[in-house]
C-alpha cells in the first residue's frame, strides 16, 4: 500500500455526539474516528447506543448536539437524503425493506431516476447485474422481497446502499440473522469493498467476527465511547472487559452432569407448520433430569415447531410426548396445561411470543401466570403485589434498570430476555424449554443467562436448549442432538466433537456418508 | 327483447349508482395506500354534496359547485391528515368525528339557510352536470344490441361519470408506473423504509390525503348536482361505508376497485328495480337482502373464502421514530 505524503482525513469523524430519548441518555458525548479504507468494528452491550449513534450518522435521528465530519469536512446531516448524498449507506439492524414490493422496487425507492419508473428501472437493473457480479450479490430483481430468505433480504439492503454509490457502509449487526456460510460470504464481500478503498463500519456482538474481520475496533458502554483498539493488538477478553466494565468469563463454568430419570420423552414426533408443511418429521429423544440437551441446527430446520409442539402451542400431527413417563391427557396439551405439568418455555422470538412490547415490564413479567394467587385473588389484580413481585425477579436476574413500571419496549434486548427468563425460571419448572436464549444479547448478559441455565440443571431440572449458535450449544450442552430437515441427523457429546463435525451433520450429511 | 331492455335499464342505473362509490373508493385507496385510514369518507361525500349544491344554488354554476365541493372535502381531508400525521391521533376516532360533524353540520346549515328541513332548493338544469350524447349515438339508434348498448349505456352520462371511469386506470398508472406511486405504496407498508431512503414520510402521506380529498369531493358533487338536483340531509346514505367495503373487497387495488364498485352499483340498481315486484317461486323479493349483499360479500371475503384481503401494513399506524 502506498503511503500518502499528506495523511488522508478520516472518512468519518464524530465529535461530541449527544442524544437523549426522553430519560434515556443513548449517546453521551461520543467521539469516533473511522479511517478511510478500513473495516472498523463497534462493540458494546445491548442498549449501549451503537444503533443510535449510527442512525445519527445516517440522518435517521438528529443528534441533540455534536459535529459530524465526512472526509474532514464538517457536514450537517438532518435526513437520510443528506447522508446518502455524502456517500453514507446503512444496513439497519431491523431491515428497512418494503415486503410486498419487488427487489427492484425496493432498490429504486428514493433513487428512481425520474418521475416515471420505466426510465430508471433499466438503469437500476443494469447496476444490480453489475454489482451482483462484482461482489457476489446476485438476487433476482423481480422477486418479491417478503418471499426471500433473511440472507437474501440483507443482500437487497446492501445493494440499496451500493446502488446509491455508498463510499462508507454501515452494517448494524448484520450477522445476527445469517447462517455461518452466509456470514462467510458477507465477509468476503466486505473485504472486496475494502480493497476498493471503501470504508466499512461493522457492529456485532460476536468478538470472533471482530478479530477476524476488522482493522480497528471501538467499544461503547452505557452511551459512551470507552475504548478504541487496533484489532491486531487486542484480544477478545480485553474487549469483553471493556464492554462490560468488569472481568467477564467467556467460558461457561460447569461441572459434571448427573442425569437422572427421564423427564420428557418424544416418540416419532411429526409437527406441521401453519401452512401444513411437515417441519418435524419423526423425531425421537429423551430428556433427563439434571442434564442440558442442546439442539443444534441451521435456523428453520424444525426447531421452532419442535419447541412449540413440546410447549403445547402447536398440535402434534403424529407421535407422542411423554412427561414423567406418561402421555398427558388432551386437555393438558395446551401451554397452560403443559405448565401445570412443569414444562415451561422460553420462546425463541421474545418480541413475537415472549413479551408484549407496549406493556409495562411487570405486566410482561406475569404473562401466562395471571391466575396466580400472588397477583391478587378474585376479579381485580393487586397492582402493588405485581410490581413487588417483578421488582424481586428483577433483583434476582439483574435486570437493568430495576423499573417494573417501565414499558417493556424501553428495555434493551438483553434485559428483555432476562425478564422472560426470570418469569419462567423463578416458577421452578421441571422441564425448561429454552429457545435462542442469547440471540441479539450482549456478552455480559450472555454470561449471566448461561450461568442461570447451568444452575437450573444443577438443581436437577431438565433443560432442552435450542440455539443456532454453535458456540453456545458446545459450551452449555451435556448432549447435542443435531437436526436437519426436521430429523435428528446425529447425536454427539460436546467433549468429543468439533464444529466441522457438527457443521456436516447440520448440513444433512448423514452418519453413514459421514463415516465414509 | 323486453328482458334485454330491462337489463339495459338496470345496467345504466347501476352505472349511475356506482359513480359516487368509485370516487369514494379510489379516494379511500389513495389515503390508505399512504397509510392513513379514512372512515370519514361518508361524511366527506355528504359535505361535498352539500357544498356543491349550496354553491350551485348561489352562483347558478355547476363548475363553481364542483370547485366548492372539492375545496371543502380537501379541507376536511387535511384536518384528518393533520390529526393523523402531525398529531398522531387515532385515525378511526378522527374519521368518526368527521362523519358526525358532517351529518349534523350539513343539515343544520342547510336548514338555517333555506328552511325546508335542510334540503336545498331544486336546481335548474343550467346549474347541473347534464348528460351528454356521444357522437353517433343517434345514428346507431336502430342497430340491434349495439345500438341500445351504445346509446343508453355508454353514451348519455355526464362528465363526472366519464371522469370516474377514467380515474381507475389513471390511479393504476400513477400507482404502479410513477415515482410518486412507488413511494406512496412503500409508505403505506413501511414508512421507516421510505424515511431511510431519504424521502419525507409526512409529505407523501399529505399527498395521499390530499388526493383523497379531491376525489371524494367529486363523488359528493356528483350526488347533489349531477345525479340529483338538490342536496338533502343524509343523502350519501351509507355510500361512503359501502365504498370502504368495496376497497377491502378489491384488496386495495384500483382496477378491481372499479369492478367492485360497479358490482355494488348494479346490486343497488337491482334492488331498486325489484322493489315491490312479485317473482314466480320466490314471491315478493327480499330487497333488504340484496341491499345488504355488498356487506355480506365483504364479510365472506374477510372470512377468507375469496382469497385474502391484506391491508397496507402501516395503515392506521402513526409513524413515530422515537418511542
Ligand atoms: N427510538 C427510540 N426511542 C426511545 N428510546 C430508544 C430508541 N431507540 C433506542 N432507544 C434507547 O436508547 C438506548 C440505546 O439503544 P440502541 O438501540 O442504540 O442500543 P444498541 O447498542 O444498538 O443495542 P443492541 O445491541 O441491543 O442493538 C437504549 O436504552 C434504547 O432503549
Ligand atoms: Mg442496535
Amino acid at each position: 500500500m502506498k503511503v500518502d505524503a499528506v495523511p488522508r482525513p478520516p472518512a468519518i469523524e464524530l465529535i461530541g455526539i449527544d442524544k437523549r430519548f426522553g430519560r434515556v441518555h443513548a449517546n453521551n458525548n461520543v467521539n469516533l474516528k473511522v479511517e478511510r479504507g478500513l473495516i472498523h468494528g463497534i462493540v458494546g452491550e445491548n442498549g449501549a447506543g451503537k444503533s443510535t449513534l449510527m442512525s445519527i450518522l445516517y440522518g435517521f435521528y438528529e443528534a441533540d448536539s455534536g459535529e459530524i465530519r465526512v472526509n474532514g469536512e464538517p457536514v450537517r446531516i438532518r435526513s437520510s437524503r443528506e447522508a446518502i448524498s455524502h456517500g453514507i449507506g446503512m444496513v439497519h439492524q431491523h431491515f428497512m425493506l418494503v415486503q410486498p414490493l419487488t427487489v427492484l422496487e425496493n432498490v429504486m425507492l428514493g433513487a428512481e431516476g425520474g418521475p416515471l419508473l420505466a426510465a430508471g428501472a433499466s438503469e437500476i437493473r443494469a447496476k444490480l447485474a453489475h454489482l451482483g457480479r462484482e461482489y457476489g450479490l446476485e438476487v433476482d430483481p423481480d422477486a418479491v422481497v417478503g418471499e426471500l430468505s433473511v440472507g437474501l433480504q440483507q443482500r437487497v439492503e446492501i445493494l440499496k446502499a451500493l446502488v446509491r454509490g455508498a463510499e462508507i457502509l454501515v452494517l448494524d449487526e448484520p450477522t445476527a440473522v445469517l447462517t455461518p456460510a452466509e456470514a462467510d460470504q458477507l465477509f468476503e464481500m466486505l473485504k472486496v469493498l475494502k480493497s476498493q478503498d471503501k470504508t466499512v463500519i461493522f457492529i456485532t456482538h460476536k468478538l470472533r467476527e471482530i478479530m477476524r474481520l476488522t482493522d480497528r475496533v471501538s467499544v461503547m458502554r452505557l452511551g459512551e465511547m470507552v475504548a478504541d483498539f487496533e484489532t491486531a493488538k487486542t484480544s477478545p477478553p480485553e474487549l469483553a472487559d471493556a464492554m462490560v466494565g468488569r472481568k467477564v468469563i467467556l467460558r461457561v463454568e460447569k461441572g459434571q452432569a448427573h442425569p437422572g430419570e427421564i423427564a420428557l420423552e418424544a416418540r416419532d414426533l411429526v409437527v406441521k407448520d401453519d401452512r401444513g408443511v411437515t417441519r418435524v418429521d419423526g423425531m425421537s429423544f429423551v430428556l433427563r433430569r439434571g442434564e442440558i440437551v442442546g439442539i443444534a441446527g441451521v435456523a428453520g430446520n424444525g426447531q421452532s415447531e419442535l419447541l412449540e409442539a413440546l410447549a403445547g402451542i402447536r398440535p402434534l400431527a403424529g407421535g407422542e410426548i411423554l412427561v414423567e413417563g406418561r402421555v398427558p391427557p388432551p386437555e393438558l396439551r395446551t401451554p397452560k396445561g403443559m405448565r401445570k405439568l412443569g414444562v415451561f418455555h422460553v420462546p425463541e422470538d421474545r418480541h413475537r411470543m415472549g413479551l408484549v412490547m407496549p406493556f409495562q415490564a411487570c405486566e410482561s413479567a406475569m404473562l401466562g401466570f395471571h391466575d396466580d394467587d400472588v397477583y391478587g385473588a378474585g376479579i381485580l389484580f393487586d397492582r402493588r403485589a405485581i410490581a413487588a413481585d417483578t421488582a424481586e425477579k428483577m433483583e434476582h436476574f439483574d435486570v437493568r434498570p430495576r423499573a417494573p413500571l417501565l414499558k417493556t419496549a424501553n428495555f434493551s434486548g438483553g434485559n428483555q430476555q432476562k425478564i422472560v427468563l426470570a418469569r419462567e425460571i423463578e416458577r421452578n419448572p421441571h422441564v425448561m424449554l429454552v429457545g435462542q436464549p442469547t440471540r441479539g444479547v450482549d456478552i455480559g448478559a450472555i454470561e449471566f443467562i448461561h450461568k442461570r441455565i447451568v444452575a437450573l440443571r444443577d438443581a436437577g431440572k431438565a433443560v432442552l436448549l435450542v440455539s443456532v449458535e454453535l458456540d453456545e450449544i458446545m459450551a452449555l450442552s451435556d448432549r447435542i442432538l443435531v437436526v436437519c430437515g426436521g430429523r435428528i441427523t446425529g447425536e454427539r457429546l460436546p467433549e468429543t466433537c468439533n464444529q466441522q463435525d457438527l457443521g456436516l451433520l447440520m448440513a444433512g450429511v448423514s452418519e453413514r456418508e459421514h463415516a465414509a | 327483447m323486453e328482458a334485454f331492455d330491462a337489463f339495459i335499464v338496470i345496467f345504466a342505473s347501476g352505472i349511475r349508482l356506482a359513480v359516487p362509490l368509485i370516487f369514494a373508493c379510489l379516494a379511500g385507496l389513495w389515503s390508505e395506500r399512504s397509510g392513513i385510514v379514512d372512515v370519514g369518507l361518508e361524511g366527506k361525500l355528504l359535505t361535498g354534496a352539500f357544498a356543491a349544491a349550496a354553491a350551485a344554488t348561489f352562483t347558478g354554476s355547476a363548475w363553481l359547485g364542483l370547485c366548492s365541493g372539492v375545496t371543502v372535502t380537501v379541507l376536511m381531508s387535511l384536518i384528518h391528515g393533520y390529526a393523523s400525521i402531525d398529531q398522531r391521533a387515532n385515525q378511526i376516532v378522527s374519521g368518526v368525528a368527521v362523519n358526525m360533524v358532517a351529518d349534523g353540520a350539513t343539515a343544520l346549515i342547510g336548514n338555517a339557510w333555506w328552511g325546508q328541513g335542510g334540503r336545498t332548493p331544486q336546481l335548474p338544469d343550467s346549474a347541473l352536470f347534464n348528460s351528454i350524447q356521444l357522437p353517433g349515438a343517434y345514428t346507431l339508434h336502430d342497430t340491434p344490441i349495439i345500438g341500445p348498448i351504445y346509446e343508453r349505456l355508454i353514451s348519455g352520462h355526464d362528465l363526472i361519470t366519464y371522469l370516474a371511469f377514467l380515474l381507475a386506470p389513471a390511479t393504476y398508472w400513477v400507482l404502479y408506473k410513477t415515482r410518486f406511486g412507488l413511494r406512496l405504496r412503500a409508505v403505506g407498508e413501511n414508512p421507516a423504509a421510505v424515511d431511510t431512503a431519504g424521502i419525507s414520510v409526512r409529505g407523501l402521506r399529505y399527498g395521499g390525503v390530499l388526493i383523497c380529498g379531491v376525489l371524494v369531493g367529486f363523488g359528493g358533487t356528483y350526488l347533489s348536482i349531477a345525479q340529483a338536483a338538490y342536496f338533502q340531509p343524509h343523502m350519501s346514505a351509507g355510500k361512503g361505508f359501502i365504498a370502504l367495503a368495496a376497497l377491502v373487497f378489491a384488496k386495495w387495488r384500483p382496477l378491481p376497485a372499479l369492478a367492485t364498485c360497479l358490482l355494488f352499483g348494479f346490486l343497488d340498481a337491482l334492488s331498486i328495480r325489484l322493489q315491490g315486484t312479485i317473482l314466480p317461486v320466490i314471491g315478493s323479493v327480499p330487497v333488504q337482502a340484496i341491499q345488504a349483499l355488498p356487506y355480506i360479500l365483504t364479510v365472506i371475503l374477510l372470512a377468507g373464502f375469496i382469497g385474502k384481503a391484506i391491508p397496507p401494513k402501516a395503515s392506521g399506524i402513526p409513524y413515530v421514530k422515537e418511542r
